[in-house]
């Protein structure tokens, strides 16, 4: 009874789709931190008002689109009045009143009305038989209107106008759509993308009126058709009219709070009245209001972190994209595509396939796009568009998509609509659609994240999102799988990589714990992702003051050996630029017998393997090993592996530099140095490339005249060559820009982000300005790089196998013999 | 099952971390967790049989390094969705030192 007494008051006013996910969001921050009352004006739990497109058209139920069911808010003592509205807020007494008068005092007060459908203001608007479209009531009476009645007008051909006449259809109706302009959707889509949408939405019986501009709705007691500006006129027995949403304010404005085009909040989602918050399409941040739900959902999150006292958050704003809820048609688009001269196009148009693609492009990155017939890439551009990836070195490929330009996990599909249910999605982890779709529905799912965590789909390597981002929104028939604007750490924090990476400098941070505590970590310990992702960034950050946290190493970093899938480990010795001698070989030999090891293979980095080694044997494996001169691989770390080299000037005929020596240079500089993923060099003495040194993270091929360096390649889930950096004329030219490079990433990556996707995400001019150009800069970078190798350059095998560091890792507790 | 067994003390085995002990019946992980609990379960995780103790502990869990089924350690069921469980061993803590008291399932798991 105490608490019920201490807790404070949360008051909601609109049971809707952004209202409830701050509740929700804020049940998972704080769930004991408020009593909470819902307000709705409707009479149901939350439903998913996005679906109400696929309701109409008879494909879903009521049933199916309910999110938050009454039992819901039971069980989370959330006190619902559904069916009641809120008609004033006194503020002077924190009070809300109902609209049959019942107060209701509140300490903090949650706005989220959303948005009434416009009516324009034409004579006739009043006829029974004209409405809007935007809740469960409006559609329960355009499905009653088309079982009474045959004829459909729909003002309005943008997306809802759209949605509404394709229910119709569907229900029956002879469907006219009336639109002011001559380009359907003209806010998400160009003339050409609309020409092609209005053609097939035509084969399907759909009729236009458009320019057109509706002037009266006729009738006596019921409407009987609209006129138009040229003077003709439709029958109609139903008009929805659908030109857009006005932001639902009054409420606040009459208490006084700021409105301009909505209620006005800042970034942290608050009105001018601090204990007075707003979230939804009754909002106005920064200018913009928002009618799609990815950016409403943003606002909860950043509402319900406030609410729950973890004020770090704030909101920057949203960008959208959108896609039409039709089955069967293909339309994506997103960000801004209007011509400008400071804009450059790329349009991919291929009539016979129904396909067209238009790229939009304003300094080196994504800006918009727009996608009609083959979206299957649309999640790919929007992913880019929202990061500001640099694109300009896969420009000429762009518009083919991200699966030919080796990102996508599967290419010459074009729909996911259209692939059969065993057709395999993730490849990692062999989901087919099939189970995907099973998932969704039955379990139901809403985000990537939830079928990940169901499917474990996309939980590998990532290269099937887009794929998986499009099965959830064809099942869905919504777009809520938006991936968030910032990429969170991991579920344990809200926050993003970057973001920590800024808090640790910033704060002076040194340890795992107190990181977990400056940045509210939602979790106890972190898990298995953010622990090791934290560990290096400390490591990386504070070289020499760090003390490197064993517990959060992955396994294989922490004893120094790979895990193998029967609990044994593998053993690589490092072989300066894959060179060795008869008594190393010897050694290793006499190891493999020594200790049974069953295995001895070549590695594709130029050394040798030693499989099959049991755990409590390590130590002693590498005590030879070093006595033989031998050091750790680090064949295991996400740090420095291999220099890869050809034989070069001493040897080759081809050879144009000492690529060997320059290699093995390059690697007892550098080994030992821990990055954000493992990092690969090859040095080649001639444009032979005998090393492959182009798909590598670091690459050198030897010339005449000197030494180009590459980087940026990648031959492992995803095969890519590198990019040219630079080219320069000696070998200690070539060891400082290198380093400075790997500085740089191992300043800025995100931790398990490779060099190449590094380099997608900042650009590659920006990493050239400052490793190239900005010499004062490559110097500084490269002595940073340098002082912290004096505290990485130790031999982790020597520490252990002599040194007994660590000892208790490699040796059991107890051994018990159980009678 | 055996009565207690004496197997260590506490400070050999690394916070967030675990220590295994041998037995005929198979491994057995010894989790210590930041607060100083223990628990014990047969080093075997339910999906492809991965050694549970060389994982990373987080709270009251361990994430198996073979292929990232999380484990609670006090029931020893996989947390959802992935499905399975492994056996448990009744564990404990007396100034400093480690109990274990070995349930014979461990020799047929
Ligand atoms: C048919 C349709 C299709 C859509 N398709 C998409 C899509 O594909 N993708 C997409 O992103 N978005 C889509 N949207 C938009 C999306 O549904 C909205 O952006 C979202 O629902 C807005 O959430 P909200 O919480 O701000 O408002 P709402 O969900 O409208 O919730 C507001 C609630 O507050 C109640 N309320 C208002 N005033 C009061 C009061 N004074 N007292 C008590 N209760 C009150 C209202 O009755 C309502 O229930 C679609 C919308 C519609 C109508
Ligand atoms: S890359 Fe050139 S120098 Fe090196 S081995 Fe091949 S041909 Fe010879
Ligand atoms: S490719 Fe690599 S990860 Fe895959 S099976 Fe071979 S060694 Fe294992
Ligand atoms: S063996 Fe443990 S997750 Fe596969």
């Amino acid at each position: 009874m105490l608490d019920k007494v201490t807790k404070q008051k949360l008051v909601v006013i609109g049971n809707g789709m952004a209202g409830i996910r701050t509740v929700e969001a804020l049940l998972e921050r704080a769930p004991d931190l408020y009593d909470i009352t819902v307000f709705g004006s409707e009479p149901y739990g939350n439903y998913n008002r996005i679906l109400l497109s696929p309701v109409l058209a008879g494909e879903k139920t009521v049933d199916d689109i309910m999110l938050n069911t009454v039992d819901w808010y039971e069980d989370n003592n959330i006190a619902l009045r559904k069916g009641e509205t809120i008609s004033m807020i006194d503020r002077r007494t924190c009070e809300v009143v109902t609209d049959a008068g019942d107060r209701v005092p509140y300490d903090r007060l949650l706005i989220a009305t959303g948005s009434n459908p416009i009516m324009l203001p034409l004579p006739g608007k009043e006829l029974p038989g004209v409405i809007g479209f935007r809740d469960i009531y409006d559609v329960d009476r355009m499905i009653k209107a088309s079982t009474d009645y045959r004829n459909a007008v729909v003002i309005g051909g943008g997306l809802l106008g759209l949605e509404a006449a394709n229910g119709l259809m569907k229900r029956g109706m002879n469907v006219t759509v009336v639109h002011l302009l001559d380009t359907l959707m003209e806010r998400q889509l160009d003339p050409v993308a609309g020409g092609l949408l209005r053609k097939s939405l035509e084969e399907r019986g759909m009729v236009f009126k458009m320019p057109a501009q509706t002037q009266a709705i006729l009738g006596e007691d019921r409407v009987t058709g609209a006129r138009f500006g040229d003077g003709t006129e439709l029958a109609a027995d139903l008009v929805v009219m659908a030109v857009g949403i006005r932001p639902n304010f009054e409420l606040a404005k009459k208490a006084g709070l700021h409105c301009e085009r909505g209620v006005v909040v800042s970034d942290t989602m608050q009105t001018y009245d601090g204990r007075i918050y707003a979230v939804g399409e009754c909002v106005q941040h920064r200018r913009q209001t928002y009618g799609l739900v990815a950016p409403l959902f943003d606002q909860a999150k950043v509402c319900a972190n406030h609410l729950a006292m973890k004020g770090f958050a704030t909101y920057d704003g949203s960008v959208t994209s959108t896609k039409l809820k039709v089955t069967g048609i293909d339309l994506f688009s997103a960000g801004d595509f209007a011509p400008g001269p400071d804009k450059e196009e790329i349009v991919l148009q291929d009539a016979n396939r129904g396909v067209y693609k238009r790229i939009i492009l304003k300094d080196k990155k994504i800006v918009g796009a727009v996608l009609y017939g083959d979206t299957i890439d649309g999640p790919w551009y929007f992913q880019h568009l929202r990061d500001g990836t640099d694109v300009s070195h896969m420009r000429e490929r762009l518009v083919f998509g991200a699966a030919n330009l080796g990102e996508g996990g599967v290419s010459g599909q074009n729909s996911v609509a259209a692939m059969s249910d065993e057709t395999e999605i993730c490849g990692c982890n062999g989901v087919c659609k099939g189970a995907i779709v099973k998932a969704i529905s039955e379990k139901k799912l809403f985000t990537l994240d939830d079928v990940r965590a169901h499917t474990k789909a996309s939980s590998s390597c990532g290269s099937c999102t887009g794929l998986v981002e499009q099965v959830l929104a064809f099942t869905l028939g919504g777009d809520y799988s938006a991936a968030p604007k910032v990429k969170p750490l991991c579920k344990c924090t809200d926050h993003s990589h970057d973001d920590v990476r800024r808090v640790i400098i910033e704060q002076q941070l040194k340890t795992i714990p107190a990181v977990m505590r400056f940045m509210e970590w939602k979790t106890l310990n972190g898990c298995h992702s953010c622990r090791p992702a934290l560990n290096y960034y400390l490591l990386a950050t504070w070289p020499g003051e760090y003390r490197d946290d064993q517990q959060s190493r992955f396994i294989n970093e922490r004893v120094h050996a790979n895990i193998q899938k029967d609990g044994t480990y593998s053993v690589v010795p490092r072989m300066w630029g894959g060179v060795t001698t008869p008594s190393e070989l010897r050694a290793i030999a006499d190891v493999a017998e020594k200790f049974n090891i069953p295995t001895v293979k070549v590695t594709g980095g130029q050394r040798i393997d030693l499989l099959g080694v049991k755990k409590e044997d390590l130590p002693a494996v590498w005590a030879d090993l070093n006595d033989a001169g031998m050091v750790s691989g680090h064949a295991y770390a996400k740090g420095l592996r291999t220099v890869k080299t050809c034989v070069g000037s001493e040897w080759c005929r081809f050879g144009t530099q000492d690529s060997t020596g320059l290699g093995v240079k390059l690697e007892k500089f550098m080994w030992g140095s821990w990055t954000p993923a493992k990092v690969k060099l090859g040095v080649s003495g001639c444009p032979r490339n005998c090393a492959e040194a182009t798909c590598k993270d670091v690459g050198v091929v030897c010339v005449d005249s000197g030494y180009e360096i590459h980087f940026a390649g990648a031959a492992g889930l995803h095969i890519k060559g590198t990019e040219f950096l630079t080219k320069v004329e000696t070998e200690d030219e070539t060891l400082e820009v290198i380093v400075a490079l790997t500085q740089l990433y191992r300043e800025e990556g995100w931790y398990l982000e490779r060099m190449y996707k590094w380099c997608d995400r900042v650009g590659l001019e920006q990493i050239r300005k400052r490793v190239v150009d900005d010499v004062a800069n490559r110097k500084a970078l490269f002595g940073r790089f340098a002082h912290s190798q004096q505290f990485a350059q130790t031999d982790p095998w020597a520490e252990r196998a002599s040194r007994g560091v660590d000892r208790n890792e490699f040796a059991p507790l107890a051994e018990l013999e159980l009678a | 099952m055996t009565g207690w067994i004496e197997i260590g003390a506490l400070d050999d085995i690394p916070r967030l971390g675990s220590r295994v002990v041998r037995t005929p019946g198979g491994n057995i992980a010894v989790f210590r967790t930041e607060s100083d609990e223990v628990f014990a379960l047969d080093d075997r995780c339910p999906h492809k049989g991965g050694p549970l103790s060389q994982g990373i502990v987080h709270n009251k869990r361990v994430t198996c390094p073979l292929h990232n089924f999380v484990i609670e350690l006090a029931s020893g069921q996989a947390v959802a969705p992935d499905e399975g469980c492994t056996h448990t061993h009744p564990a404990k803590v007396e100034n400093g030192i480690v109990w274990l008291s070995v349930r014979q399932a461990a020799a047929v798991s």
